[in-house]
């Protein structure tokens, strides 16, 4: 399996590469900077495996919930790389990619994502760890006030994503008692992208370039829709 | 050299195939006008979302259409700039990704130098040096052209740009976004004795303009007439076309000069009020009284379009300009700060 993810979807850029069963990932903090680094981020990483585009089984990236712009990038990115090395493509979600990570630094099995989404909201998701270690969801991914956050009947939780710094006493106040840990400074990696990515490509679960579109979750940007 | 444009700045996704020898191969727009009319002009956020859904099946298009494998593909340029940020990265970052992945060069096209151009995608085609007046929704400047990219700037808007003039008149007589050609439509019907607008900074020297006084009044004309008309439609086109005449006059008297003070004969006019009809025969008229000549792109590629940037992105490519692996698109950027090729 050869697999080029990428994550635009924060203030992190970041791409991975998956090759021969190990994982490789570059990543910078560079907020509003992505334009310049990504794509420098994606040739270091194939130039290091002495791949080439081409030589890939497919390309990820994280399709959102996350900075509508940000968001974009990434797809357009991986569209206009897919496209041309007529690559399939697999869009991941960023929530999921963030419990993903959560799991891997701290082995939490349940975790609950929560990133900042202004106007007083969250984007909101709820994973498993499933036995083959692999996140999924366990209630639909939704945009919506802290204080309406739904929460699956666990008392085990632990919280990640920036909603749990920007929210933090609303979200302590609805879920605290089910919370047993927190991390509200990570953020969504692309080496995670890849893992579910592998993962779900052998499952079939591909789009073509043109089917590579962002999540955004908030569908409401104008006023007066 | 066969190159690919993709236009995404504001509410139009175009791209477009030029090839060297054989000129424009294919060339295809898709306009968002539909999606942002019921808000009465560009909802930013909108259009970014929209781009993202359009640009890529209209690469597959244009290429078909073209009969071009990938392979044949030998550069690709896109709008880097100024337009709407988040619209301009959709089609950077598509443009520099596929270019990257096709191993070819890309480049960053200027939008403005993309309309600047545009004639001479024409025949016959206007030879260097010109004096360029562009007219669109985000500019009105008058610039002495010696060759790609040796711009100086004549004169420019001290306020609205003529298309953003039209526009917001338009709005003011109730027409429907975008109201530049609406209004136009308006103005044959209309009496150009019956109001007479001012023709604004003719009186004295200098080659600037300024155009926010004309819709204020329209306004106060509007609301003058208005309640005493006995035919308020009809009032509408008299001040429409009364509109439509100061402002192609202005242009017209500021392009004489210009051309006399450049020793210039030739001027070419784009940007979508360039489709302007009235413009467009006014500027002839007194043009060729003074022995110049003007030039025009075709009316599709007045507004924003594909074959601009794709032509514009040919020369630099040609010239050996390019990109390195990086998309910095600019929501503004001088025309005047472009290298020469
Ligand atoms: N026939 C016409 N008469 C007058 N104005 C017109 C006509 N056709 C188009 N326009 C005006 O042209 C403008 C659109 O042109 P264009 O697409 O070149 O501008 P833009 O891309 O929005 O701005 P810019 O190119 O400065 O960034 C609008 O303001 C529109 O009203
Ligand atoms: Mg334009």
């Amino acid at each position: 399996m050869k697999l080029l993810a990428i994550d635009t979807s924060g203030d992190a850029c970041s791409a991975a590469l998956i090759f021969d069963n190990s994982i490789e990932q570059r990543l910078e903090i560079a907020p509003r900077r992505h334009g310049e680094r990504i794509l420098m981020l994606m040739q270091a990483l194939l130039d290091e495996a002495e791949l080439q585009v081409i030589d890939l089984d497919a390309l990820a990236f994280g399709c959102g919930p996350g900075s509508f712009t940000g968001v974009r990038m990434a797809t357009a990115v991986i569209q206009g790389a897919a496209f041309a090395a007529n690559l399939p493509v697999v869009a991941i979600s960023t929530l999921a990619a963030l419990a993903q990570g959560q799991f891997r630094r701290g082995g939490q099995r349940h975790v609950l994502t929560a990133l900042d989404a202004r106007m007083g909201e969250v984007y909101w998701g709820c994973f498993t760890i499933d036995n083959n270690d692999l996140a999924v969801s366990c209630a639909a991914e939704r945009v919506c006030a802290p204080s309406q956050v739904a929460l699956p009947k666990r008392a085990d939780w632990f919280g990640v994503g920036s909603g749990f710094n920007a929210y933090a006493p609303e979200l302590s106040s609805v879920i605290g008692h089910s919370l047993h840990g927190i991390d509200p400074f990570a953020h969504c990696e692309a080496q995670d992208v890849a893992v579910l990515a592998a993962a779900a490509f052998d499952a079939g679960q591909y789009v073509s370039a043109e089917g590579a579109m962002p999540v955004y979750l908030r569908d409401q940007v104008t006023r007066c829709q | 050299m066969r190159v690919l444009g993709i236009e995404t700045s504001c509410d139009e996704t175009g791209i477009a195939i030029y090839d060297g020898e054989r000129g424009l191969l294919a060339d295809a727009v898709y306009s968002q006008t539909a999606i942002h009319a019921q808000y009465g002009g560009v909802v930013p956020e909108l259009a970014s979302r929209d781009h993202i859904r359009k640009t890529l099946p209209l690469i597959r298009q244009v290429l078909d259409h073209a009969e071009l494998t990938a392979t044949q593909i030998d550069g690709v340029a896109f709008t880097a700039g100024p337009g709407l940020i988040g619209a301009l990265l959709v089609g950077a970052a598509l443009g520099r990704s596929l270019a990257w992945s096709w191993n070819v060069p890309a480049i960053g096209v200027h939008h403005m130098e993309g309309h600047l151009l545009a004639p001479l995608l024409e025949t016959p085609a206007p030879n260097f040096p010109f004096v360029a007046l562009l007219v669109s929704g985000g500019h009105t400047q008058l610039i002495d052209v010696q060759a790609i990219g040796r711009y100086r700037l004549l004169g420019e808007s001290v306020d609205d740009a003529a298309g953003e003039a039209f526009d917001k008149t338009a709005k003011i007589l109730g027409l429907p976004y975008p109201g530049g050609p609406e209004l136009a439509k308006l103005a044959e019907r209309g009496d150009a004795t019956r109001f007479r607008f001012p023709r604004p900074m003719t009186d004295r020297p200098g080659l600037n303009f300024s155009f926010s006084g004309l819709k204020t009044f329209a306004l106060n004309t509007l609301q003058q007439e208005l309640p005493s008309a006995i035919d308020a439609e009809q009032t509408r086109a008299d001040i429409a076309r009364a509109f439509e005449d100061a402002v192609v006059d202005t242009l017209v008297i500021k392009c004489r000069r210009a051309l006399r003070e450049t020793g210039h004969r030739r001027l070419i006019l784009a940007g979508g009020v360039s489709a302007n009809q009235r413009l467009r025969e006014r500027m002839n008229a007194a043009i060729s009284a003074e022995r110049g000549e003007v030039f025009y792109p075709r009316p599709l590629f007045c507004t924003d379009n594909g074959a601009m940037i794709a032509f514009a992105g040919w020369h630099r490519l040609t010239a050996g300009q390019y990109e390195s692996l990086q998309f910095t698109p600019r929501a503004r950027w001088q025309l005047m700060d472009l290298p020469p090729v």
